[in-house]
């Protein structure tokens, strides 16, 4: 059914289609609307059965996850930002233990200095955590998604991160197509765990391992997301069927097939590049885009074979590894040295642009001209998309000036007006 | 696409009211997005929402930069916040005050616009005829259906109706009329002026 509503609630209720049995959680902007309807739901007996565990913290959200989804619950929970990394001890051991938890992350930047606003720092740093993470481009995606992300954690037994842009999404009212609870039921049989605490059946889950299988272990926890990329596009294809929506798998291309130019990106911004790619391809510019979805496991071959063809390739990354640059970039450049149809020499040239850190609006305008600057081979490996280099410079200026320059962000909201220029005026 | 921004401050229901004009066009059968200037909905704050409306699927995700239409819910921003920031020549304006442009110091401003898409609306006065429950910023939606017809007024009754239903919804929805039927005198008088 069409509804007009808020990316958060329609999350709350495809979620609850899903129908999980307990969902621990802990407040946290941007995400905290998702989990305040859902606990409205169970508190209604619209959620039913289903526990819904008010916990102390993030850490315990996950720890709370990881005891239900043992004995045989299906359990959700969603966080960002500090959330996510106060959870981070707990998301290893998930993985680990291979436990098809799904959390929903609001993206969100990390701190410091805090910052409430979208970006991708936070699921980024969880990498390498063993989840899935899939990034979904509007709110339908997101509705969408969660029901994928359920089918795909319980056939593969790990847990599944659904990635959606804090306040972007999240806060957004825009029309969106709930399906049935029938046609969720269809589509998502019940949890039939694969490890189970059964009093009747005792075994224990955890075992230290040593040098002799952990590497083995660990493996396991490797192949099943290898397994992944060809469960995700499977499994995105019986959704399309279900819902009657095209359902993107691992990455959909945008204009691209034919195109010199390849801007790739992950999530909610790919809205607005397709906007401006459509008015570079009405100016005559050979430009597309692929958005990839699934971020981990990174499908190297498919992302190998949608670029391989491209003259150059710019990636938008709403995260930045502090030292090197771009995170996507990375996978990206694997990707493309695995695409042997091309000689090194002529393979594309990738380039970074850093875009959206902390809420900063990542505009058409500002888009087609980083966009037109890679056309015309103007463009750096790596960009930072708007930087205001003159706030930066006068900052680095103080910090020459002045042993004790102070702290930056202060100084730096100061230099743009945002706070009283004299903090510490002398008394009268 | 039509884009509206409403200017406000946290607690005055601007994000609600860009909320309900996407309620609304949805009643019409279009495409509309409403979002609130990320995060910064704190009481007395200055706070932004917008709302975009179109026939076909809105992708883009950026700020409403260019406005088609203004509504200022609180007139103290006025010289706070650049309030009229990207908004083209053929723009709407929709003050809620009991002044008008002259008054407001905005008449040299506004010598580039089209004298007939700016109007002041006493939007919180008129709320208060409809005590205890309705608020200036549904008022003001039925004020911009008539002064822009971006929506019906029908459209936005609906979807104040659907919101708050009981005796709040019967409030604010007769506020809208109300000044929807003010917006639309004060029209026909510069129409005729």
């Amino acid at each position: 059914m069409l509804e007009q509503i808020e990316g958060s609630k329609a999350v709350a209720k495809a979620v609850a289609m899903c129908r999980p049995e307990v969902i621990p959680a802990y407040p946290i902007s941007p995400q905290t609307h998702i989990v305040e309807a859902l606990s409205a739901m169970v508190d209604a007996g619209e959620l039913a059965p289903c526990e819904f565990v008010n916990v102390e913290s993030e850490f315990a959200a996950m720890s709370v996850a990881i005891g239900a989804s043992v004995t045989g619950a299906r359990a959700y929970t969603a966080t960002a930002s500090q959330g996510l990394l106060y959870m981070a001890e707990a998301l290893y051991n998930a993985s680990g233990l291979g436990l098809p938890i799904v959390m929903t992350v609001a993206n969100r930047a990390i701190g410091a200095p805090i910052n409430i606003w979208n970006d991708h720092s936070d699921s980024m740093s969880q990498r390498d955590s063993g989840w899935i993470q899939l990034y979904v481009e509007s709110n339908q995606d997101a509705v969408d998604t969660h029901f994928l992300a359920f089918r795909l954690a319980e056939q593969l037994s790990t847990p599944v991160m659904v990635c959606m842009d804090g306040f972007i999404l999240t806060h957004a009212v825009e029309r969106i197509d709930l399906p049935s609870q029938e046609t969720v039921d269809a589509f998502l049989p019940p949890f039939e765990p694969r490890q189970l605490l059964d009093p009747d059946a005792p075994v224990s889950i955890g075992a230290m391992v040593g040098p002799e299988a952990f590497a083995e272990v660990k493996y396991l926890a490797h192949a099943k997301q290898l397994q992944a990329l060809d469960e995700i596009p499977r499994i995105a294809t019986q959704l399309t069927g279900a819902l009657g929506r095209e359902q993107t798998g691992l990455l959909r291309g945008y204009r691209a097939d034919d195109a010199d130019t390849i801007v790739v990106a992950l999530g909610s911004v790919l809205g607005t590049i397709e906007d401006a790619i459509d008015e570079l391809r009405d100016a005559g510019v050979s430009i597309g885009a692929v958005g990839i979805k699934a971020f981990r496991p990174f499908p190297l071959s498919e992302v190998g074979a949608a670029l391989g063809r491209a003259d150059r390739v710019v990636v938008i990354e709403k995260a930045l590894a502090v030292g090197v640059g771009g995170i996507v970039s990375h996978d990206v450049r694997i990707a493309l040295e695995g695409e042997d149809s091309r000689a090194r020499e002529s393979r594309p040239a990738v380039h970074t642009v850093i875009a959206g850190l902390g809420g900063r609006s990542i505009t058409v305008a500002s888009l087609k001209k980083v966009f037109e600057d890679a056309v015309a081979g103007r463009l750096p490996a790596l960009t930072f998309l708007d930087l205001d280099s003159g706030l930066v410079e006068r900052e680095l200026a103080r910090t020459r000036a002045s042993r004790r320059s102070g702290p930056h962000a202060e100084n730096m909201l100061r230099d743009l007006g945002f706070v009283d220029p004299n903090p510490n005026p002398d008394p009268v | 696409m039509f884009a509206v921004r409403i200017h406000g401050r946290g607690g005055q229901g601007v994000v609600t009211a860009a909320e309900l004009l996407s309620q609304a066009a949805f009643q019409e059968g279009r495409h509309a997005q409403a979002f609130p200037s990320f995060g910064s909905e704190r009481t007395g704050a200055p706070v932004v929402s917008f709302c975009r409306v179109s026939d076909r699927e809105i992708r883009t995700r950026e700020p409403i930069l260019e406005p088609d239409a203004l509504v200022v819910q609180d007139p103290t921003l006025l010289h706070q916040v650049d309030v009229f920031g990207g908004l083209s020549k053929d723009g709407y304006v929709l003050i809620n005050t009991v002044f008008d442009f002259e008054e407001l110091g905005l008449q040299e401003w506004s010598a580039g616009f089209r004298r007939e898409r700016l109007l002041t609306v006493p939007a919180s006065d008129i709320s208060r005829d409809y005590e205890p429950y309705a608020r200036a910023n549904t008022a003001l939606l039925g004020g911009l259906a008539s002064l822009t017809g971006v929506v019906s007024i029908g459209s936005i009754e609906r979807a104040i109706a659907e919101r708050f239903g009981g005796a709040v919804g019967v409030g604010n929805v007769e506020a809208a009329r109300a000044c929807h039927d003010f917006v639309s005198a004060e029209l026909l008088e510069l129409a005729h002026a």
